[in-house]
């Protein structure tokens, strides 16, 4: 996943408030406009961002979300990280399956959210955190 | 932040919530507050939730939209959600969220004729 960022198309928010995911995905969504992503892929990937920064406060409390934009060649896309320091998910496979989710089934899991995106790396342990790198490429027709 | 920011109409036996912000959670509370009073307060049988302006929806506040909807019903009053776009259709289904139960139309006019029919139905029996 070599790909080229410049410092000047990275931004950092912290999450540690429930405005903060309306603040995240609002920088996705005007992200998505900005570079000409098509409706489908603009909606697919600020509700992912959405979902994902949801769980950190849900989950967690507190973390951290990276947004920057990818260009690799001709190719144009987004990618968001979000770090949390919280209990992390000790059956993967199973959260990632599908039709599972902890505290009070907010959101749909890892899995639909998954099937949003054209790139998704987790990386987690129990009791140290959470990682999780979604990426989508804008098309071009 | 209260829910004044989703202003709650009136049309004839119809109750328009037209929603064209991005929703907080406490939002989210506030105007399933704010509906379900109006709807006590105007004897409203029908409501329509005009999602129009939104270009994404998670599965929060679908989830969210459905609750008001089945908040509505044990009251009596049937809601119809109308104007999904495309886009959020299709991300909803992708994840997973079909959204089920939940009674939708294509357009506000499309709504108020399912409406409508639907209070029609209900003095009929």
């Amino acid at each position: 996943m070599a790909v080229a960022q410049t410092p000047s198309e990275a931004w950092e928010i912290r999450i540690d408030k429930e405005a903060d995911i309306i603040a995240i995905r609002q920088l996705v969504r005007e992200l998505t406009k900005q570079f000409k992503f098509d409706q489908f892929a603009s909606a697919a990937m600020t509700t992912a961002t959405s979902e994902l920064s949801r769980n950190v406060w849900v989950h967690a409390k507190s973390g951290l979300a990276r947004v920057s934009v990818l260009r690799e060649g001709d190719r144009i896309g987004l990618e968001v990280v979000l770090v949390d320091h919280g209990p992390g998910i000790a059956d993967l496979n199973r959260a990632l399956a599908g039709g599972y989710s902890t505290a009070n089934s907010l959101g749909l899991g890892l899995s639909g959210t998954r099937r949003l995106v054209d790139e998704f790396k987790i990386d987690t342990e129990p009791g140290r955190g959470t990682t999780i790198v979604i990426r989508k490429w804008k098309k071009e027709f | 932040m209260p829910s004044g920011s989703i202003p709650i109409l009136k049309i004839g036996p119809t109750l328009l919530a037209s929603i064209q912000i991005d929703l907080h959670d406490t939002v989210v509370d506030a105007f399933q507050n704010d509906i379900l009073l109006e709807i006590e307060k105007s004897g409203s049988r029908g409501l329509i939730i005009d999602i129009s302006a939104l270009e994404s929806v998670d599965s929060y506040v679908a989830r969210a939209l459905a609750n008001t909807a089945k908040m509505a019903k044990l009251m009596g009053t049937e809601t119809v959600i109308v104007g999904m776009r495309p886009a959020v259709a299709a991300t909803l289904v992708r994840m997973g969220y079909y959204m089920s139960g939940v009674r939708t139309a294509l357009s506000l006019q499309e709504g108020l004729e399912l409406q409508a029919e639907l209070l029609k139905a209900a003095e009929s029996e």
